[in-house]
């Protein structure tokens, strides 16, 4: 069953189109990498995907939520789509424990016992349990990333972005998130990641789509995509990063 | 005109005036702090009606003198058929004053609050008054304080002007004495003393808050 | 019961009015001419002058920061003949307002000059022409540049508060102001008159203040100068 639909979904900053009709289905569980070149539309249709930019044609539903052009319920949709940033945006002034459990607190609620055990175990997810009273300046750039995706985790998604979560990172802090991200895989969450990692995405991921000026222009395993593409400009893309 | 000599009685005299000085210098950042919030709230928030009043109400202040806002307040308050107290006529034209300087100066700080704060709280599903209590105004509050403390200073330099619409504090004390004694170079002399003492150490105090608090990002807890 | 706002006895005067309008207009001009220059000299003495100056011109700066113009006001007007200094009341206004506003400019353009030059600037008053017009050119100007907006709002409040001039029986804008009210007794629509008058003066100074700010920048920056 389908968790994620698109279908038709175009963008415009003024005269300059970045979303022209993009389409595809994500089943449950899936994890799907967005590649393509720098402006080609990746992150903004990732950002579409969890209310933060809005959209001027077509529809997405995602975790049983509809996004449209017109009103969205973007609280509820929130609630089950979270998304981890490329520079992390902890919150400074808050504590790890802080940042992780501030919007079970106060958008559901959750007691105070309840929040911290809650810290604790997505924490212990992303191997940060240590961190707990740290505050965001006190870690490294990945320990930071990490508690990202915990304090995502926290409000129990159905679906998690991950926009270029390891393109702030030094090359030798990328791997504790991508193994973090690899366990989610594991786990059955259902992921959509815009990426640069390609082995990575070839490895994990078990949909890989090519955005190229604004089109969904290759969609298929990473076999198909990586190995054999169809197109000219997904060669001359994958001849570029490989 | 028998002028008498100027004593350490008329010293305490003037301590006890400066003691109306800071009484309407804390009303006047009271009221205008209440009002200074508002006014940025205002003015970052997603009401186009209240960003224009808002932005209108910060333009006008800030474009006529506060003499002529202390005899609007008073005359105006006269003609409302209430009986015109100065402090009164004072605290409201003070009030006014201090919001929209307040106000300015902590859009400022709102504003340079990372847009991506808003962002990340709001796809944890934040609603607006939820973000701006727990992410983005405790992080304003630190970056106003430097600020603040400095407009609190042009607050107490400001309660000067009420003395001419008769408010007894500091200088108007200080011109009551002068018509008795005949000493205005000493008085004024002391008079503006008495205002460094209580203005110097907030302008210190922002100056160094300013410096140490602009590189680190370090928890400071407590505010 | 109800008050009527009536403007004819006040607008009766407008002659005056507008008259006080163009004292306070060039007071302030003045002021901000002066007081520019000054705290721009200052400045950079404060930068790059010998020791004693300043701790001088620091001492200057934090009592006009500390004490209210119209303390200054007084001092100046009531106390210095105490110690023979007497001077008309244009001329201490004049000089009041000028020593506050330097006070303020000095403040901000040093600010200028340390985001261009961190550190001591050793030339000093010992420049040669030719390094006076390097600094100039590499320090003071963009400094001046860079401040420009803080000292334009500085000088739009230092034209506003050349009303206080009006307590030493200046006659402008404020005090022709008091001298109608007590005529009419139509203190309220006096008051609203003048400040509807301040209020023009203040946007036509920030609007002056952008095409100068544009007619003396903007021709640099196009050129690339900065780079």
């Amino acid at each position: 069953m389908a968790v994620v639909r698109l279908s038709k979904v175009s963008k415009a900053y003024g005269t300059h189109q970045v979303l022209r009709e993009v389409s595809f289905e994500l089943e449950k569980g899936r994890m799907l990498a967005l590649i393509g070149r720098s402006g080609s539309g990746k992150s903004t249709l990732l950002r579409c995907m969890n209310g933060l930019e809005t959209i001027e044609g077509g529809e997405i539903e995602m975790a049983g939520h509809k996004i449209t052009q017109g009103s969205v319920s973007l609280r509820a949709l929130r609630q089950d789509v979270g998304i981890v940033f490329q520079q992390y945006n902890l919150f400074p002034h808050l504590t790890v424990e802080r940042n992780v459990t501030l919007a079970p607190d106060v958008v559901k609620g959750m007691a105070r016992d309840e929040a911290r055990a809650l810290a604790r175990r997505v924490l212990a997810q992303v191997g940060l349990e240590s961190k707990i009273d740290a505050y965001p300046d006190q870690l490294s750039g990945g320990q930071q990333q990490r508690v990202a995706i915990a304090r995502s985790l926290a409000m129990a998604p159905k679906v998690m972005l991950f926009d270029e979560v390891t393109s702030a990172l030094d090359p030798e802090l990328t791997g504790e998130v991508l193994k973090v991200m690899e366990d989610l895989a594991r786990g059955g969450m259902t992921m959509i990641l815009v990426t640069h990692e390609m082995a990575f995405a070839r490895r994990v991921a078990d949909t890989v789509g090519f955005m190229h000026h604004g089109r969904l222009w290759e969609f298929g395993t990473p076999e198909q995509v990586m190995n054999k593409p169809a197109t000219p400009e997904l060669e001359g893309f994958l001849g570029a990063v490989l | 005109m028998n002028s008498r000599t100027f004593s350490w009685t008329d010293v305490l005299f003037l301590i006890e005036a400066a003691r109306w000085t800071l009484l309407l210098s804390a009303i006047a950042f009271a009221g205008g702090g209440v009002i200074g919030l508002a006014t940025a709230l205002a003015r970052t928030g997603p009401s186009r009606l209240l960003r224009s009043l808002a932005s209108i109400y910060v333009e006008v202040i800030q474009g006529i003198p506060l003499l002529a806002l202390l005899f609007l307040s008073y005359y105006g308050i006269g003609i409302l058929g209430i009986n015109v107290s100065p402090v009164l006529a004072a605290s409201l034209a003070l009030v006014l004053n201090a919001g929209a300087f307040l106000g300015e100066a902590w859009r400022g700080c709102i504003e340079a609050v990372p847009r991506t704060q808003w962002e990340a709280s709001a796809s944890l599903a934040l609603t607006r008054p939820q973000q701006l209590r727990y992410v983005i105004l405790p992080q304003a509050v630190r970056l106003a304080v430097p600020p603040t403390v400095g407009l609190m200073v042009q607050i107490v330099k400001a309660t000067s002007l009420a003395s001419v619409i008769g408010f007894v504090e500091l200088s108007r004390a200080g011109q009551m004495l002068n018509n008795a004694t005949f000493k205005p170079f000493l008085i004024f002399a002391v008079v503006g003393a008495i205002y460094f003492a209580c203005c110097y150490p907030l302008s210190k105090l922002s100056g160094r808050l300013e410096r140490s608090g602009n590189g680190s990002r370090s928890p400071v807890k407590g505010f | 019961m109800s008050y009527q706002l009536q403007f004819g006895s006040v607008l009766a005067n407008l002659d005056e009015l507008l008259d006080g309008a163009a004292t306070t207009l060039w007071m302030g001009a003045a002021t901000i001419l002066l007081g520019s220059v000054l705290g721009i000299v200052l400045a950079i003495l404060r930068t790059s002058g010998p020791a004693l100056c300043r701790r001088l011109i620091d001492g200057y700066v934090e009592i006009v920061r500390n004490t209210p113009f119209l303390v200054q006001l007084f001092f100046i007007f009531f106390g210095l003949p105490s110690i023979g200094i007497r001077l008309l009341p244009i001329e201490a206004a004049l000089l009041a307002l000028v020593f506050n506003l330097g006070g303020y400019a000095t403040e901000i353009v040093r600010a200028g000059i340390e985001s261009i030059h961190p550190g001591q600037i050793e030339a000093g008053l010992s420049l040669g022409l030719s390094r006076w017009r390097i600094y100039r050119h590499v320090v003071i100007v963009p400094a001046l540049e860079r401040v420009y907006p803080a000292l334009s709002s500085q000088s739009v409040l230092a034209l506003l508060g050349t009303s206080v001039v009006s307590q030493i029986s200046v006659v402008e804008l404020t005090a022709v102001g008091n001298t109608i009210q007590s005529a009419t007794y139509r203190a309220f629509e006096v008051y609203i008159v003048i400040t509807v008058l301040y209020l023009g003066l203040a946007f036509a100074s920030r609007g002056a203040f952008w095409l100068i700010g544009l007619a003396a920048f903007s021709r640099r920056r196009r050129l690339g100068a900065r780079a």
